[in-house]
Formats: structure tokens, C-alpha cells, sequence
């Protein structure tokens, strides 16, 4: 809602040394968030109203220019003393005897537009006719500015004309919150600003209309009433078609930025936006028959003043409805067959009062969030109807010549205004401020709200601008909030004793903490991914994480799901980082996915009370697990090449040993053993086990993968479900033998396609308890060792908890441990 | 060679003579002193320290005096020899000294050449900050409260007092997921963790629920369509907005400072009545200290607490919550969103891993 300054003070007396700062201090204490102030564009120098005398046609140029004298007025009179000037002007859109804006030599516009006398045309031109846009008051360029014709209520020649053209006032934009409809309108906004600032203030809605006579306007049926609790009308003859609305009402319009469309048409934006009620108008002599307003039926259409031919839904959307059929959309957008048009003279005028919620879908559905819509689903006050018409006839007779005829029709079922109690305490309890009783009502009285009762129980009916007062918690913010928030004192609350975070918070801290320690730098993304994106990946056309969750509205076309694997986002970030120019990099990411599949639907049940337990699971259950996951991504060096020599490539292992961290963090043991999933590289891709449980995989991508995405060759990744992981044992202290240990070291030679991990775990069942670690220190391939085998060097520390562990005994141990290797794996001792 | 029962014979242990043992230690002394080095040193030993060394020898002598001699003479000898020894011992010292610095020198690397090896990872500083926060709550008392991103329609709205046809509705600009009677949504804030928090417990309730919400905006330089807030519930027999402005005021201390503190002004929210938008003084913003809208809060709407099981005329409660993305613009003064949300390395690593 804009609110221009000078519109606010016909209402509200501003007490003298108010600055716009002030006022913006003001809406905000009260509630208005002050989104913007528009102050004009500086204009210096001499701008004043001009009378257009005598225009001479100059032809002869590529386009016809008019050569003006213009009446200036004393005070724009020249050297000479001449308050008559010659002013070259292109526009087309004037007549003689217009009051136009002149800009006189040594005026600057907008822009550092300076102006001078010069010659131009073959004459001299001692000053310019402006347009709007060419004053910095608005974008209309399609000719100049007129503020009315002869005899218009115009100021006289060599008026300044900065405050003519509203060129001095300026312009506080408001956001108007969803519970104040009444802020869209100057009425609301005067109510509040005298009562923030505590100044005198006047109501425009108190409006008296005339005693109009004779029958109704129009005959009128409201069948929907539970839709429509008022609807006025009001009709009027003799309207001047040409008559265009005053230079001032226009000028209000585009502060408010609406466009000027004809007189009708802008008196009803211009009352709408005085007074909050939105009307509309209808060509009466298009209109056919009795008016119906009533619930759409099955196959209407309506074409509304945009154009735009519209399929109604039939039962929800509400009609306005002729004859004919369908003349309005209610509430909403009028119809195209009754629009307001050049000839038209006669004018039915409707102002009426719809139910909130129907126009809010109906304003969605049609995808036509209008002005007036935007109101109705906030709250109008009903109370309104009749005055707005009156308003908007006073102005049509005054600037159009219109009468009105006959009397006005008002369908009027409105019930009482419920009362809500409130106990005078209550605002005192919510607050944590002292509010005496008196100060309570008042309050609530200066809200516009009928406070009876005595003692504590108070009954306050709200006002009927104010549909959004329905509950005590309503009336106590309107207390709090006028007597000001600045007024609550700081008191910190004493919780009971927390159990600090769970241990899935903790484990997910240490993952993140883990990995970043050694060496990866979180990069977290958006979850959207495109269907293309898991093509890249090699998915399979049976793979689970195809089946995605899909967004109905998504930001880009291109990635319209949810992500079942971190990974399209976190190698996206990967190639991003590579193409600015980084080489070596290390990612992780981790964070939720969103399988797919068949789902029940989330029932949607009331609020009256808590939903029943069964109910309540299906809610509950509705919504999809969504696992944390967690994965890295690297590309080039893992260790930078330096001083000390040669970088070391990021490999597949890098990955693998991401997850361990990962578990390790996580307080749980990993194993690993060869496995086969895209993205992964079929012989490069390990399989993360805890337990008999796939948790994760890790290796290097598929060549085919990495050149698809153009990531950097042998790129290696790692993905592992951490909600998949079980809770970590509460961890057990070992024994600590202080005895010497033995230290053995032995070498077997294994086929090639033994895993490493086989024979490990072979040594270590053979070794038994004696055996304290096992490292594999080497693996060598070549001559001695036989083709198609492999040498694996293992380096065994033996330790007994409660002796030095003699020859005999480390030699029984390492000769058990090798019959189990050779056993389970056909290893053989190397001499 | 006298044996100790040879006769005694004033010649023959002359050896013994004070000038003789004098001469044995200056000579031995001058020996050590003229060593240049530790093999020096070594080479002039045995002269002077050997079995055959004089002092040694003199030693052996003294059995060939006669007992009343012997005393004196043995006395003479042992010092001749400590004499002896300690010179060596002192120029052993001072050649092992000199050798030591030697070789330390030697080996003296240049220790500004830069090791590193291993490269430094980073954690987001949306993660760290959020962390911040929710320990900041932690040490208050209360509990971090997780939820889905992939949330219930009814819990993001309808249970928050956010009718279907109601105009916040359409205000919150929601991602919806297929199909079209799914029920579900990208939540649009983290306040269905309010709802599914008081469903499931009982007052008091003391929770604040960080985490990553969704709105239909492009990303721009002070747009996100994927942001994180953090949002904090209280519910507890009178609780009041004074409480709600002690918590807030305690968080911003905590997170900018001992001058921090907030203002409000009203504003709306279906969920919460009264409500009020907050602003968080931060002293040390990069362009001078001012005020920076932070959030909104307020006390939770007595509908939503009946929505939920919870008796409004037994406890009331507030709420509050806030961008993340906002708070570490401010606080850390980065000036595009786009650094935030793009994953540049550049960007991450500078903010570490962080405490």
C-alpha cells in the first residue's frame, strides 16, 4: 500500500515538525512495515502552470511539431517582462485553452535535464511542455501532461507547479500484513496514524448518502448469501464520455500505481483505495435483465476484462450473472461483455461485501491476484458498501456530469457481530506488563472496538473493518501492541534441565567434524536434480534411486525431483570449483535424500482440537523416511605436490578411507569387500559393510560417468546412508599389557583375485588372542613371485597380557597364523 | 720395576717427588689443552691416563716406601691423579661441547619452508553457525528438535493456524510435490517441528529446531530458494513475552556481542498472537553498528496450542525463529548470497573448521 504524505494529512492533522522519519517511526511502532519511501525526483528552478492560448501547426518537418504560446503567469514572465511564451512541443494531446506544466529556462528535470531558450523548428522555443515521465512522476510518455481544459478546476497561470503535480509530496510504501486489510485503504492507514501519533484524526468513511428515491436500480438476487452477506448497487445517467478524471485524482492513482483508464473506471480504483471498498462498474445498458449473483454451474465461461476467456469452476467460483449468463467473476474481475466502454453513458455501479476464503481460490485458481482480490481475502468492511457508492457517484456527477437514477439496491444478510470476552488481565499475563484496566480499554477503544462489561469480564465487539479480531489472543496484541512492544521488559525464562543433543546430532557433528579435519570442505547443495543428471550417473532403468519424489512447481524445468544421492549435487560443485580454476579438491556433503515410490496421501484433518492417535500416525506416516546421507567427491591431488616432492593423486583408497573416518567418527567398525553399482568404476568400487549391512559404497567413478559430467579424469567418490548405521556400543576400555612385545613380520604369496582383507582376516583368526595388531606394510607383484599371484607382507605384533612371550610361543603363534591364511586363502609363506 | 717387598731405595722412586708428580700433571694438562679435537684428545690420553701414564706408574711406587713415607706420598699421588683426570674430563667436555655445536649447525634447517602436506578441510559456516546457536539454546536447557524437509501439508500449515484458503497460504510461495493429493510439501519454515514437537511431548517444552526450509524464490544476491532457520518453542504455565524478549536478548549477546540486544515491531503470523518482527543491534557490522532485521516471534496463538493437544488456559508458550543465511551475512559480513549456496571452495575454507 503506498501512502502518499499530502493524502494522509486531509485526514490526519500531523502535528507541525513531523518529518517523513518520524512518520516511518511511526508505522512501524504500530505494526506497518515501511518497505520503501519514494521521494519525487529533484526539479529545480522555474516550474509553473501553464494556459495553452494559440497553437500554430508546423509542417514541413519529418513530423508534425506544434509551435504553442502559452500563458505563464507573472511569475514566469521573462526579461522582457512577457508572460506569454513561444514553446516548440512534439505532443499531440492538447488543446487549446489546456493548463498544462511548463518547464522555463533554467528549470532542471529529472535526470539533469536542463532546460534553456534555444531555437529549434526554425523557432525559438523559451521553455518545454512537460510530460509525466519527463517530471519524474511516472512512466506515461504517451504526451504531455493536461492538467484539465478550459474551465477546469485548474490554479491560475504562473502557479508553481511543483505542488500542483505532486512533484513535493512523497510516498511511504507499506507491507501490509494479511491480518490488517484494513491498512489497504487511506481510511484504515488515518485511523492508525492518529491513533500512533496521537493526533486528531477524521474518518472518511463517515459518509451520509443522499436521500435517493425511486425504485431500485436494478432488480437483484443474491443466491449464494453464505458467500455474499451485502450487495449494493447504484445507477447513473448522463454520463460525459469524454469527461477524463482530474489531473489530481490521476495524479493519486499513479502514486498508488495504478494506471488511469477512463473517469469511471479511476473513480472506482480512486474510492477503492480511499475508503478499502472495491466496486465495480458496469455499462447498464449491456447489461440484460435481472442480476443473479450465484455459484458457477458446470460448463459456464466467462471472458473477463483481460482477455482472457476463462473455464469456471462449477459450485466454488461466484458469478455475477445477467440474462446472458456469466458478467463477472465476483469479487475478482469483471466481465468483457459489460465493460466500461468509450460511449458509455450509463453506469451501474456495484459495491458489495464476498466471503473471504471463496475469493481467495477463486483468485488462485484463475491465477488473478487483482487488487480487489487481494482486499476481499483480507477483510472489507462491510459496513462500506453503500458509502463507497455515494462516494463514487458525488465524484462521477462532479467530474463526468453523471446523475444517479432511482434508488439503490442493498441485499443486506448480515448477522450480528459476535462479541468475544476477554478478561481485562489477560493482556497483563501475556505481556509481562502492568496494563491498569482503563488503559486496556481505551486502547481497544481507539481500535474501533465496543467494549462493555465491568470489572474484569470484559465483552468487546471489534469493529466491523476487522474481521481478523475473533479471539482474545487477537484483542490482547491489539493492547500490547498500541501501548508498545518497547515497553516489555528483558526477563530470561528458567527451563528445566535438557539432555543436550541425541546421538544422532552428536554422530552427525562428528562426521562433519571428522571430515573436515582431514581435509574436505563441506559444500552443501540444493536437492533438486534433473532426470538427465541420474542418466550421467549410469543409473540403471531399474535402479531405486530413480524413483524420485518430483516438485509440481519447480524452480527450473531441468531439475524438477528431489535427490535420492547426494551425488549429482556434490560432482555438480565439484565441476564448478574445476571450472574456476581449482585442481585439487576434496568435498563433502551430507544431508537428507528423498526416496521415492508409492505413498498413502497425508490425510489433512481439522484443527479444532488434537487430531486422534490413528489420524495423527497416518499424518505422521504419510511423510517419508528421509535418510542422512553422507559423501565426498575428489579430484586431483590428495596431497599437493611441494618442496618435499610430487603430489600424491587422489585415488580410489581416498574415498574408501572417507568412509572409514566416517565410521570412525560414528563409533562403529566397517568392512569393505569388492562391489559393482554406478556411478562406480565395476572394478574400482568397494562395497561398505557393517555387519552383513550395505551401508555405502566407495571408489572411483566409471570413466564413462566422468566424462559424461566432464569432471576431471579418475574423479573417485564416496556415498554411505548414515542413518543406516547402527548406535555406537558404549566403547570398552582394553586391557594394557606392559610386557615386551614380539614383532614377527612374514610375507605371503596369494592369487591375484584374493582380496588382501581375506587374508588379514585369516591371520588374525590363526593368531588368536596373542596377536595385538596386523599391518599390511607391502604388496609386490613380480619375479620371484609367480604371474597371477601376488606377495602381501604383513607386520604382526604379538603381546600376552601377563608374561614376556618366549620364541617358541611367537613361533607357534605366526605358524598358526599362516596355516589359517593357507587354509582360507591357498596363501603360501614366501622363503 | 720395584716390587712391593723390594728393599726400599731412595732412587728408584723419585717418580714419587713432588716436582716429578708437578711435572706429570702439567705436562699431562698441556697435552690436553694443545688437543684440537676429540680424536686429539684421544691420542694424547694413554700418555698421560694409560696404564704406563706417569702418575699411574708413580702410584705403583709407593709400595716401596717405607710406611711412614707412604702416607704422605699416597696423598701426593692421588691428588697428582684427580688433577690429572679432572683436566681431561674439562677439555673432554669443552671438545664435545664445541663438536655438538658444530654438527647442530650443520644441521639447521630452514624452518619457514611451508609443510602443507595435508590439506585443510572446512565445515560450512551455515553448519557451524547453526551449531553455534543450537548450543547457545543447549546450555539453556533446552532440547534440539529434528523434522522432515519433505513435510505434511497439515503440519506446515493447517495445525500452524494457516487455513487452506488462507492469503499467508499462497504468501509462503511452496514448493508442492507430486501427486497433486500427496498431502505434501517442501516445508516452508521449520515451524511444523513446533507442531510435531508438541504433539508428541508434554509441557514444559523447551526446543529450538535448526535446519533447511524452502521457499519458490531464484536465487539472487539476497535470495535463496533453499535457506536455513532455526526456530525455538517454549511452552510452560506462564510464560510471557517478557520471556520471549529475555531468550532473544540472550541469544543475540551470545551470538554478537555484550551490547547486543533486539527491538520489536508487530507484525503477523497466523501461528503466533500477538507477533512481532525483531531487529538485532550488532555493534560490529561491517558499515558501523546498527540495527539488522533478524526474525519473527511471538506467543504461540492459543488455536495452535488446542490443534495440538495442549490446554491454552493451562500453559502458554512463544516462539521465535530466524535466517541463518542472514544472521551470517551480518555477522560475517558477506555481502552474496551466491557465495553461500555455490559450494566455491575459496568460500568455505576461509571459515576453517572451526570451534
Amino acid at each position: 500500500m503506498r501512502v502518499p504524505i499530502g493524502w494522509l494529512a486531509e485526514y490526519v492533522d500531523v502535528p507541525a515538525g513531523t518529518s517523513v522519519e518520524d512518520l516511518d517511526t511511526a508505522f512501524v511502532r504500530l505494526g506497518l512495515e515501511v518497505e520503501e519511501i519514494h521521494r519525487p525526483e529533484p526539479v529545480t528552478g522555474p516550474l509553473v502552470v501553464g494556459k495553452v492560448l494559440e497553437i500554430e501547426e508546423l509542417t514541413g518537418f519529418k513530423k508534425p511539431i506544434r509551435y504553442c504560446q502559452v500563458d505563464v503567469g507573472e511569475a514566469g514572465a521573462g526579461d522582457g517582462g512577457r508572460d506569454v511564451r513561444g514553446i516548440v512541443c512534439g505532443a499531440r494531446n492538447f488543446a487549446v485553452g489546456d493548463t498544462v506544466v511548463v518547464a522555463l529556462p533554467g528549470a532542471v528535470l529529472p535526470g539533469g535535464f536542463e532546460i534553456a531558450s534555444r531555437k529549434t523548428y526554425d523557432r525559438l522555443s523559451d521553455g518545454m511542455i512537460c510530460s509525466v515521465r519527463e517530471l519524474g512522476l511516472g512512466e506515461d510518455h504517451a504526451g504531455i501532461l493536461v492538467l484539465g481544459g478550459e474551465g477546469a478546476d485548474v490554479p491560475p497561470p504562473g502557479t508553481p507547479a511543483g505542488p500542483v503535480t505532486g512533484l513535493d509530496d512523497v510516498v511511504i510504501e507499506l507491507a501490509v500484513t494479511p491480518d490488517r486489510g484494513y491498512c489497504l485503504a487511506m481510511r484504515g492507514i488515518a485511523r492508525e496514524m492518529g491513533t500512533g501519533l496521537g493526533a486528531p484524526w477524521r474518518d472518511p468513511g463517515t459518509v451520509t448518502p443522499p436521500a435517493w428515491s425511486g425504485a431500485p436500480a436494478w432488480q437483484v438476487s443474491v443466491d449464494a448469501p453464505e458467500r455474499c452477506d451485502r450487495f449494493s448497487m447504484l445507477a447513473l445517467e448522463g454520463l460525459d464520455p469524454t469527461a477524463s478524471s482530474p489531473w489530481w485524482l490521476r495524479r493519486r492513482l499513479t502514486q498508488a500505481g495504478i494506471r488511469s483508464i477512463s473517469l469511471a473506471v479511476d473513480v472506482t480504483n480512486y474510492v477503492m483505495l480511499e475508503l478499502g471498498q472495491p466496486m465495480h462498474a458496469f455499462d447498464r445498458d449491456r447489461v440484460t435483465g435481472p442480476i443473479s449473483v450465484r455459484l458457477a454451474r458446470e460448463g459456464e465461461r466467462l471472458e473477463t476484462l483481460d482477455g482472457t476467456t476463462r473455464t469456471l469452476a462449477a459450485g466454488d467460483d461466484l458469478l455475477i450473472t445477467d440474462d446472458t449468463g456469466p458478467i463477472g467473476l465476483a469479487a475478482v474481475m469483471g466481465g468483457a461483455s459489460t465493460e466500461i466502454g468509450d460511449g458509455t453513458t450509463s453506469v451501474l455501479l456495484e459495491a458489495a461485501h464476498w466471503e473471504p476464503t471463496g475469493v481467495a481460490r477463486t483468485a488462485r485458481r484463475h491465477r488473478l491476484p487483482s487488487e480487489a482480490a487481494k482486499r476481499f481475502e483480507r477483510g472489507v468492511d462491510p459496513e462500506m458498501t453503500v458509502a463507497a457508492l455515494a462516494r463514487a457517484a458525488e465524484l462521477l456527477g462532479q467530474y463526468g456530469g453523471a446523475t444517479v437514477v432511482g434508488g439503490v439496491v442493498d441485499v443486506d444478510t448480515r448477522g450480528a457481530r459476535p462479541q468475544i470476552p476477554l478478561d481485562v488481565d489477560r493482556p497483563a499475563r501475556t505481556a509481562g506488563v502492568a496494563y491498569p484496566p482503563g488503559q486496556v480499554v481505551e486502547l481497544l477503544t481507539a481500535v474501533g472496538c465496543a467494549v462493555d462489561g465491568d470489572g474484569s469480564a470484559l465483552q468487546v465487539t471489534p469493529p466491523s473493518w476487522r474481521p481478523d479480531l475473533t479471539d482474545p489472543a487477537d484483542l490482547v496484541e491489539e493492547v500490547v501492541r498500541l501501548a508498545g512492544y518497547d515497553d516489555i521488559p528483558s526477563v530470561l525464562p528458567t527451563a528445566p534441565p535438557g539432555r543436550g543433543l541425541t546421538d544422532v546430532q552428536r554422530r552427525r557433528r562428528a562426521i562433519g567434524r571428522a571430515l573436515a579435519e582431514t581435509g574436505f570442505v563441506e559444500a552443501p547443495s540444493y536437492p533438486f536434480v534433473g532426470i538427465p543428471a541420474l542418466d550421467a550417473l549410469g543409473l540403471a532403468e531399474d535402479d531405486e534411486r530413480r524413483a524420485v519424489v518430483l516438485v509440481r512447481n519447480p524452480l527450473s524445468e531441468e531439475e524438477p525431483a528431489l535427490r535420492t544421492t547426494l551425488l549429482p549435487g556434490l560432482l555438480a560443485t565439484l565441476a564448478r570449483n574445476v571450472s574456476r580454476g581449482q585442481r585439487d579438491l576434496a568435498l563433502f556433503e551430507h544431508g537428507a535424500v528423498f526416496p521415492g515410490g508409492e505413498r498413502t496421501p497425508a490425510p489433512i484433518p481439522g484443527v479444532e482440537a488434537r487430531p486422534d492417535d490413528a489420524t495423527l500416525a497416518a499424518v505422521l506416516d504419510a511423510v517419508p523416511a528421509q535418510p542422512w546421507h553422507v559423501a565426498v567427491a575428489l579430484a586431483g591431488n590428495r596431497e599437493p605436490r611441494g618442496w618435499w616432492g610430487q603430489g600424491r593423486p587422489a585415488v580410489w583408497a581416498d574415498a574408501v578411507e572417507a568412509a572409514r573416518r566416517v565410521a570412525a567418527a560414528s563409533g562403529v567398525e566397517l568392512t569393505v569387500r569388492a562391489g559393482e553399482r554406478a556411478p562406480w568404476h565395476p572394478g574400482r568400487c568397494a562395497e561398505l559393510l557393517v555387519g552383513d549391512v550395505v551401508v555405502g559404497h566407495a571408489g572411483e567413478l566409471h570413466p564413462r560417468v566422468c566424462a559424461a559430467l566432464e569432471l576431471p579424469a579418475r574423479t573417485s567418490v564416496m556415498e554411505l546412508d548414515v542413518d543406516a548405521l547402527p548406535a555406537a556400543p558404549v566403547a570398552v576400555g582394553p586391557p594394557i599389557s606392559a610386557f615386551p612385545p614380539v614383532l614377527q613380520d612374514l610375507a605371503l604369496v596369494v592369487r591375484d583375485d584374493v582380496p588382501s582383507a581375506a587374508v588379514a582376516a585369516a591371520l588374525r583368526a590363526g593368531a588368536g588372542e596373542l596377536l595385538e595388531s596386523l599391518r599390511l606394510f607391502d604388496v609386490y607383484t613380480g619375479a620371484p613371485v609367480p604371474a597371477g599371484s601376488r606377495s602381501l607382507a604383513f607386520a604382526l605384533t604379538l603381546r600376552a597380557p601377563d608374561r614376556t612371550l618366549t620364541g617358541e610361543e611367537a613361533a607357534a603363534v605366526r605358524d598358526a597364523a599362516v596355516s589359517a591364511a593357507a587354509a582360507a586363502t591357498g596363501a603360501e609363506l614366501r622363503g | 720395576m720395584s716390587g712391593a717387598n723390594d728393599p726400599y731405595d731412595p732412587k728408584q722412586v723419585a717418580a714419587l717427588s713432588p716436582e716429578a708428580l708437578d711435572q706429570a700433571v702439567d705436562a699431562a694438562r698441556k697435552a690436553f689443552a694443545e688437543a684440537a679435537d676429540l680424536e686429539g684428545l684421544a691420542a694424547v690420553r694413554p700418555a698421560h691416563l694409560g696404564d704406563r701414564a706417569p702418575v699411574l706408574l708413580a702410584r705403583r711406587e709407593l709400595g716401596a716406601l717405607p710406611p711412614a713415607a707412604r702416607s704422605d706420598a699416597g696423598k701426593r699421588v692421588n691428588a697428582a691423579r684427580v688433577a690429572v683426570t679432572d683436566a681431561y674430563a674439562a677439555r673432554l667436555a669443552e671438545l664435545e661441547a664445541e663438536r655438538d655445536a658444530r654438527v647442530l649447525a650443520e644441521e639447521r634447517v630452514d624452518v619457514t619452508l611451508p609443510w602443507d602436506r595435508t590439506p585443510r578441510g572446512a565445515r560450512h559456516p551455515l553448519t557451524t553457525l547453526t551449531d553455534r546457536i543450537a548450543d547457545i539454546f543447549v546450555g539453556m536447557g533446552y532440547e534440539v528438535a529434528d523434522g522432515p524437509e519433505l513435510e505434511a501439508e497439515w503440519l506446515n500449515f493447517d495445525a500452524l493456524n494457516i487455513g487452506r484458503d488462507h492469503p499467508a497460504r499462497t504468501m509462503m510461495d511452496t514448493f508442492f510435490v507430486a501427486p497433486e493429493e500427496s498431502g505434501l510439501v517442501l516445508r516452508t519454515h521449520t515451524s511444523p517441528v513446533q507442531a510435531r514437537t508438541m504433539l508428541s511431548r508434554t509441557p514444559p517444552i523447551y526446543v529450538v529446531a535448526p535446519g533447511r526450509v524452502y521457499r519458490t524464490d531464484e536465487l539472487d544476491a539476497t535470495h535463496t530458494p533453499v535457506f536455513h532457520q532455526v526456530e525455538g518453542l517454549a511452552i510452560d504455565r506462564g510464560l510471557t513475552m517478557a520471556h520471549l524478549r529475555g531468550t532473544l536478548d540472550h541469544l543475540a549477546r551470545s551470538l554478537f556481542g555484550a551490547d547486543a540486544i533486539t527491538r520489536w515491531r508487530p507484525s503477523y503470523f497466523p501461528f503466533t498472537e500477538p507477533s512481532a518482527e525483531f531487529d538485532v543491534w550488532f555493534p560490529e557490522h561491517r558499515d558501523g553498528p546498527r540495527w539488522v532485521e533478524w526474525g519473527g516471534c511471538g506467543m504461540v496463538n492459543p488455536r495452535v496450542l488446542v490443534a495440538c493437544g495442549i490446554d491454552p488456559d493451562e500453559y502458554s508458550g512463544f516462539a521465535f525463529g530466524m535466517g541463518i543465511e542472514r544472521a551470517l551475512q551480518f555477522r560475517s559480513g558477506v555481502g552474496d548470497m551466491r557465495d553461500i549456496v555455490e559450494g566455491d571452495v575459496r568460500f568455505t575454507t576461509a571459515f576453517g573448521v572451526e570451534q
